[in-house]
């Protein structure tokens, strides 16, 4: 039939054209963007190695000789025990927040969703924090780790069963119930300062900031393959998270064991926010920013959106990080408070463009 | 699909008492009834949405003990609002209407199932432009469109064409009759008497959560009837030309005279 045949010629065009195109782009584009931040990221600091050398010695390192070696004196230290683990462990959160954001967004239904505006990151820190207060080893190096993802689980599922009414997110009601769980998780926080010494203190003070000056490789190896489950798990769920914008009963209506994802979807999300948090703290907003830039490039389909958001989570965490520890000499700022002086009015904004949107707070 | 003793309870009443239905392949079945009869929570029941006392059976099984993904091969539902939280462009909306059927050899039909939803519910012109930009009765098309890419042997179909200029109503409740020759079993919620009359095999009457009257539309349709259920006096006359029965409520006024006395509108 003439009609059905020049729709169907059409057909293919409407689902790779100018999405397929542009996230093929968007994601090569992340990958080369990060990759060449990372290699500036880890050249600079007090001992200046060029991106060249920095490249030449990870080569070196993987047997292939080429490539210039660091030429300053202790580079190849400064490398391998300072500025690698840092640059890792910034990918690693960074990827996390991303991803965690895309996440909570697409089970939520609702673009405001973020595990730092809902507090399921200081819910994280609480947990965190409390494992340190008590001195309790029960996981070894897997404590804090542990008592993250346990904080961030309880966080998420609090939200989660306050912030929905008929299968659905309000808008102000989410935001409401990231307010008052940031003020629990704030005062709990707290009160464990004040039952803890000095050094307790400084840590936990540590984690309301956020910084990455703590990373070692041990930290790497605790973050990273929680990250990479929590990404892995996303990326496998994807497609499902697409039907969930439809809402919860249409999205069953099409196949989806919406509970199960619903469980799944809360466990990833705990796991990705305390790998993100359990060694740096609260880097709050990286996870609301990131996800909506990439909305705004390549629309909102989770297959492209979660990996994209990934990967522009680590560019954003890269970054900022370098500036946190570059922009003054011989002091650091703290990267969450940076992170939030750009992420806060972002935050605003959306907030303003959801409500108009959405016609009013409903 | 065939369904005896519906009884669904909604915050202790019964929205739905006892309701028997069945729809044969091959047969489009209207819901009508006034507001809060029962027509949605009936077929939220029959897409198996709710728990429900009785018995709803697509294929011999009850709806409750399919898994999700195995009812969604089986049943196609249009909710009477469509949203969506993120601006997807029309088509991949429809295409999400392929979802059930992903890793099977029916996903070789994705395209074709896409395209023919698109004709059928004239879609296909704004496929790429954003869900949330587009009016009323196109979302409401393009909803359609996704559950007829599904392609499923039983449609539920609430209020396809609320939102609909009369050329849509036609094309819509065309689409409706076209699947259901090519052997699907359709039940659709309307309020329109008149689509209902024109388009349904079979009518189902529903007052009150109970079902007053079922059977052909010139059997069920009677002026009597549809007095009584719905509290307003109405005229069923045959059509000049057709026969087929036209549900007309009685007017007391007529534009350009002074009506009867309406209250204030406030």
């Amino acid at each position: 039939m003439p009609v059905s045949s020049a729709v169907s010629r059409r057909e293919p065009a409407i689902r790779s054209t100018s999405h397929g195109r542009r996230s093929a782009y968007l994601i090569v584009g992340l990958i080369f963007v990060l990759v060449v931040i990372c290699l500036v990221a880890a050249g600079r600091g007090q001992v200046p190695i060029s991106p060249a050398e920095v490249a030449g010695s990870l080569l070196h390192r993987i047997g292939i000789d080429l490539g210039p070696l660091p030429s300053a004196v202790q580079g190849e230290n400064a490398l391998w025990l300072v500025r690698f683990p840092r640059v890792v462990l910034a990918v690693v959160v960074g990827a996390a927040l991303g991803c965690a954001g895309a996440l909570m967004q697409g089970v939520f239904g609702n673009p405001l969703a973020e595990p730092g505006v809902v507090g399921v990151s200081a819910g994280a820190a609480v947990g965190a924090a409390a494992a340190i207060v008590s001195g309790v080893t029960f996981l070894g190096a897997w404590t804090t780790a542990g008592a993250a993802f346990a904080g961030g689980m309880i966080t998420t599922l609090i939200v989660y069963a306050m912030s929905r009414a008929d299968g659905r997110t309000e808008v102000v009601t989410l935001v409401l119930t990231g307010v008052a769980v940031n003020a629990t998780a704030g005062a709990l926080l707290g009160l464990l300062m004040f039952l803890t010494d000095d050094d307790g203190v400084r840590a936990i003070a540590f984690w309301q900031l956020g910084s990455l000056a703590q990373a070692t490789w041990g930290a790497v190896s605790i973050a990273l393959p929680g990250a990479l489950t929590g990404i892995g798990v996303a990326l496998l769920h994807a497609r499902k998270l697409d039907l969930l914008a439809l809402g919860e009963r249409p999205a069953r209506h099409l196949g989806v064991d919406t509970e199960r994802l619903r469980i799944i979807a809360i466990v990833a999300t705990a796991l990705l926010t305390a790998s993100a948090v359990a060694f740096t703290g609260i880097i709050s907003f990286v996870g609301l920013v990131v996800p909506h830039l990439i909305r705004m490039v390549a629309g909102p389909g989770h297959r492209v959106l979660i990996p994209a958001s990934a990967l522009g989570g680590a560019v954003v965490v890269v970054t900022g990080d370098l500036i946190a520890r570059t922009a003054v000499d011989y002091q650091e700022l703290p990267l969450g408070v940076l992170t939030a002086v750009v992420g806060g009015p972002a935050f605003f904004w959306l907030l303003r463009r959801t409500r108009a949107r959405a016609g009013g707070w409903g | 699909m065939r369904a005896t003793g519906v009884t669904v309870g909604l915050g202790g009443r019964s929205v739905v008492d006892g309701v028997d239905l069945h729809a044969d392949p091959g047969e489009v079945v209207a819901l009508v009834g006034p507001n809060g009869a029962g027509k949605s929570t009936l077929l939220a029941a029959l897409a198996g949405d709710v728990t429900h006392g009785g018995r709803v059976e697509i294929s011999g099984k009850g709806v409750r003990e399919y898994r999700p993904l195995e009812l969604a091969r089986l049943r196609s539902v249009l909710p009477q609002k469509a949203t969506l939280s993120f601006p997807f462009a029309a088509g991949e909306v429809i295409a999400m209407g392929r979802a059930p059927w992903a890793g099977c050899p029916e996903a070789a039909d994705d395209a074709a199932a896409i395209t023919e939803a698109m004709r059928l519910t004239d879609t296909a012109a704004f496929a790429e432009r954003p869900f949330p930009q587009l009016s009323g009765g196109e979302q409401a098309r393009v909803a359609l469109a996704r559950v007829l890419a599904q392609r499923t042997p039983v449609l539920l179909l609430d209020e396809p064409t609320a939102a609909l200029d009369l050329r849509h109503q036609e094309l819509v409740m065309g689409a409706a009759r076209a699947r259901a020759s090519a052997g699907a079993a359709v039940i659709v919620v309307l309020h329109d008497l008149g689509l209902a009359a024109a388009y349904a095999d079979r009518v189902c009457v529903l007052e009150a959560g109970r079902v007053r009257a079922v059977g052909g539309p010139d059997e069920v349709f009677t002026g009597e009837l549809l007095s009584a259920v719905y509290q307003h006096p109405v005229e069923v006359l045959p059509h000049p030309r057709s026969g087929a029965p036209l549900v007309v409520p009685v007017r007391e006024f007529r534009s350009g005279n002074p009506g009867p006395d309406l209250p204030d509108r406030d």
